[in-house]
C-alpha cells in the first residue's frame, strides 16, 4: 500500500511538471497557432546551459539559475524571429515539419557538446531529503512541487491581471482585432515564445536535478502531447490538469505493471494509449474549444 | 495529336484523357524508357557501394511515395510512418518464418497487412484532421516501436529476426547485382499504380479533400473513405518498402524504426515536393546521399583544425542527425515548393528561352 502511494504522491510531482511544460506548450499554441515539437528541447536546452555554468563557471546556484532563464528568454526571441517568423501564414505541415526539424538539430547539438550520458547537476540544497507528514521525500521533489505551483499561478497571474498577458490573450482570440486596438503582435508572438522557453527550461533544470541531466530529457516534449491532448489544445487549465493525470496515470500503469502485468515499460508507453482512446472519444478534450462543423 | 514528338506551341487539347496523359509527347515517354534501360544496365558498370545506394533509394522511394499519398496528396500529416515500414519488414518475415509463405508472395502479403494495421491506426483519421492525426500518428509510432520490442514471436523482441532471401524458381536474389532488379521492379510497378491512382476518379477525390474539404464534401465525395482510404494505401507502400527492405539486409532488428526515421521520410517528401511523384524520387536520393555526403566532408577535413575543434571522427552520427534537420528547416523556409518545382522552373525556363514567360 505505501508503495501505491509512493507512486501517486510520484505521480503528482511528476504530473506537476509535465503540467508546467504542458503550459508553455499551450501558450505557443494559444498565441501564435504553431504545434511546438521542440518543445522537450527547450528542457534539454535549459538544463545543459544550467549545468555547463555550475559546473565549468562553478557558479553558485542562484546566480547560474537567472543566467539560463535570461539566455533561454534570449534564445526564445531569436529562435521566434528567425526560423518562425518566415513560417507566418504557411500551411500547418510546413510549420509542423520546422518545429521537428529544430528539435532534430538542437537534440543532435546538445549531444555533440555535451555527450549521450546523464550527467548529476552538483548538490544544490543542504539536506537530500525532508520529513513530509512522516514520509521521506527527497528536497529536490517538494521543490520542483513548489515551482511548478509558483509557475502555474504566476501563469494565472499573468494572464489575468498584466496588461501583457490581457494583450496575448487578445492575440490568442483574434489577431485582427487585437492588432487594430494597437496590439503589437509580432511583440506576442516573440514573447510568447520566450516565456515558453523561459518555463520550460525551469522545468528542465527541476528534472535535471532530480535525475541528471540527458538527452532522455527531450521525451517530456512528447509526453507533452497526451496531456494537452487530455485537457485541450487550447486551454492553459486543461494543460494542468492534463499533466497532472498523465503524471499519476503514467505511475498507477507503472503499478499495475510492477503487480500484474511485467510488461516492463508500461510507465512508457501507457500515457500514449490513453491518448488514441481520447482522440477517439473526444478529441477536443476537457476544456478545449470545440470547432463546430457540420461534416 | 497522342502521337507528336515535341510539345505544340499552344494548347490543343481536348479531352479530359489526354490532359492527364503520362507522356505528353513521344520524347517524353522515349527518355523515361531510356532512364529505366539504364538503371537495367547499373549493375552491369556499377560497384557494390552505389549499386546498395540505388537499392536504398529503391525501397525507401516505394515507402515515401505513400507517405507522400497521405500527406502530400491528401493533406493528411504522419508521423508514424517508419513504423509501419517497420512493421511490413517483420510482417514479411514472419509470413516467411513462421507460416512458411514464399517470400515472393510475403512481399506483397506483408503490404496487405500492414494496410489493416495502417487502417487500425487511421480510425481515428477517419475524424480527425491535420494537427490532431499528426499527434494520433507520433502516439502509433511509439506503441508500435513498443510493440516491436515486446513481441517476440513476431520480430524476435530484441534479438531481432532473420529474414530469407528471396527466391524464384530456384534462382536465389542474395546478392546486391540481382536484388537491384527485384527494387527496380517493384518500384517500377509502384510509382506507376500511384501515377495512375492520381489520374482516376479516387485520386482527384482525395486532392479535392486536402484542397478543400468541405467542398469535397458538398460535392460528394466521402470524406471518412477517401481519408481512411489514402491511410491504408500509404501504410500498404511503407509495408511494401519494408518488405523489401528486409529481405535485402535478410536481418530486421527492432531499434530501426525510430521516430528519427519517420521524420527522415517526412524529409524526403517535403524535400522532393508534396504532392508529386517524380519529387518522391528526387527527395528520397537527396535524403539517402545526405549522410554519405557528410562522411564525405568529414573525410576532406579530416586532420584540419576544423576537425580536432569539433572532433568530427566520434560525431559524425550527430552531424548526420543535425544535417537531416537543417536540411529540412532550410529546404522549408527557402524552396517550400521542393526539388521537384524547381525542376519545372528550369524546364520552363529551357523551353522559353528567351523570353520569361
Amino acid at each position: 500500500m505505501t508503495l501505491l502511494f509512493q507512486l501517486l504522491v510520484n505521480g503528482l510531482i511528476v504530473g506537476a511538471l509535465y503540467g508546467v511544460v504542458a503550459m508553455s506548450f499551450v501558450l505557443i499554441y494559444k498565441a501564435s497557432r504553431i504545434v511546438n515539437f521542440a518543445q522537450g528541447e527547450f528542457l534539454l536546452i535549459g538544463a545543459w546551459t544550467c549545468w555547463w555554468l555550475l559546473t565549468s563557471w562553478q557558479l553558485p546556484f542562484w546566480i547560474g539559475f537567472p543566467i539560463t532563464l535570461a539566455f533561454m528568454l534570449a534564445f526564445g526571441v531569436i529562435l521566434q524571429i528567425v526560423v518562425l517568423r518566415p513560417m507566418i501564414g504557411e500551411p500547418i505541415i510546413s510549420v509542423i515539419m520546422v518545429t521537428i526539424g529544430l528539435s532534430i538539430v538542437f537534440q543532435a547539438a546538445m549531444k555533440w557538446m555535451f555527450g549521450v550520458f546523464a550527467k548529476p547537476f552538483p548538490p544544490i540544497f543542504a539536506s537530500p531529503t525532508v520529513n513530509l507528514f512522516g514520509l521521506e521525500v527527497q528536497t529536490v521533489y517538494v521543490m520542483s512541487l513548489l515551482i511548478s505551483i509558483l509557475i502555474m499561478a504566476g501563469f494565472g497571474w499573468f494572464f489575468k491581471y498584466s496588461r501583457t498577458g490581457l494583450a496575448m490573450r487578445a492575440t490568442a482570440f483574434d489577431q485582427q482585432v487585437a492588432q487594430s486596438l494597437g496590439i503589437s503582435v509580432r511583440h506576442m508572438f516573440a514573447m510568447s515564445w520566450a516565456i515558453s522557453a523561459m518555463v520550460s527550461a525551469v522545468a528542465g533544470v527541476t528534472v535535471g536535478v532530480v535525475n541528471g541531466v540527458s538527452s532522455a530529457l527531450s521525451f517530456f516534449g512528447i509526453k507533452v502531447f497526451p496531456a494537452v491532448i487530455l485537457g485541450g489544445l487550447d486551454s492553459v487549465i486543461g494543460a494542468v490538469v492534463g499533466g497532472l493525470i498523465v503524471g499519476v496515470l503514467e505511475n498507477m500503469a507503472h503499478y499495475l505493471d510492477s503487480q500484474w502485468l511485467n510488461w516492463g515499460n508500461m510507465y512508457e508507453i501507457a500515457p500514449f494509449y490513453v491518448l488514441i482512446a481520447i482522440l477517439m472519444i473526444k478529441p477536443y478534450g476537457l476544456f478545449g474549444t470545440k470547432d463546430i462543423e457540420r461534416v | 495529336m497522342a502521337n507528336i514528338s515535341i510539345i505544340p506551341s499552344g494548347d490543343f487539347k481536348t479531352s479530359y484523357g489526354t490532359d492527364t496523359t503520362i507522356f505528353p509527347t513521344k520524347t517524353s515517354r522515349n527518355f523515361a524508357i531510356l532512364g529505366v534501360v539504364l538503371l537495367l544496365a547499373c549493375p552491369a558498370f556499377m560497384d557494390r557501394y552505389w549499386l546498395s545506394l540505388l537499392i536504398q533509394i529503391g525501397y525507401l522511394g516505394i515507402a515515401a511515395l505513400g507517405l507522400n499519398i497521405l500527406v502530400g496528396f491528401t493533406g493528411q500529416i504522419s508521423i508514424g510512418h517508419s513504423a509501419f515500414f517497420g512493421f511490413g519488414a517483420f510482417a514479411s518475415a514472419w509470413l516467411n518464418n513462421s507460416v512458411g509463405v514464399p517470400v515472393a508472395l510475403a512481399i506483397p502479403l506483408a503490404g496487405v497487412v500492414t494496410t489493416l494495421v495502417g487502417l487500425l491506426f487511421g480510425m481515428p483519421a477517419a475524424r480527425l484532421k491535420g494537427l490532431y492525426l499528426a499527434i494520433a500518428t507520433l502516439a502509433a509510432q511509439y506503441i508500435l516501436q513498443d510493440f516491436f520490442a515486446r513481441a517476440d514471436w513476431f520480430t524476435g523482441g530484441t534479438a531481432g529476426t532473420i529474414a530469407e532471401p528471396l527466391t524464384l524458381f530456384g534462382f536465389a536474389f542474395d546478392t546486391d547485382e540481382s536484388y537491384f532488379y527485384v527494387v527496380l521492379v517493384a518500384m517500377v510497378v509502384m510509382y506507376l499504380l500511384a501515377t495512375n491512382l492520381m489520374r482516376t476518379r479516387d485520386g482527384r477525390a482525395l486532392v479535392a479533400v486536402r484542397d478543400h474539404y468541405l467542398s469535397a464534401e458538398i460535392m460528394g465525395i466521402n470524406l471518412t473513405k477517401y481519408r481512411t482510404m489514402s491511410f491504408g494505401i500509404s501504410a500498404f507502400y511503407a509495408g511494401i518498402g519494408g518488405a523489401l527492405y528486409a529481405h535485402y539486409l535478410q536481418f530486421v532488428s527492432v531499434e530501426g524504426f525510430t521516430i528519427l526515421f519517420s521524420i527522415q521520410f517526412l524529409g524526403m517528401i517535403i524535400i522532393g515536393g508534396l504532392g508529386s511523384i517524380m519529387g518522391t524520387l528526387m527527395g528520397t536520393a537527396f535524403m539517402v546521399f545526405l549522410p554519405e555526403a557528410m562522411q564525405a566532408l568529414t573525410k576532406l577535413v579530416s586532420g584540419t583544425a576544423i576537425d580536432t575543434a569539433l572532433n568530427l571522427k566520434d560525431n559524425i552520427a550527430f552531424l548526420r542527425e543535425m544535417s537531416i534537420g537543417l536540411v529540412i528547416i532550410l529546404f522549408l523556409v527557402f524552396e517550400p515548393d521542393g526539388l521537384a518545382h524547381r525542376w519545372k522552373q528550369i524546364k520552363a525556363y529551357w523551353k522559353l528561352y528567351p523570353f520569361s514567360h
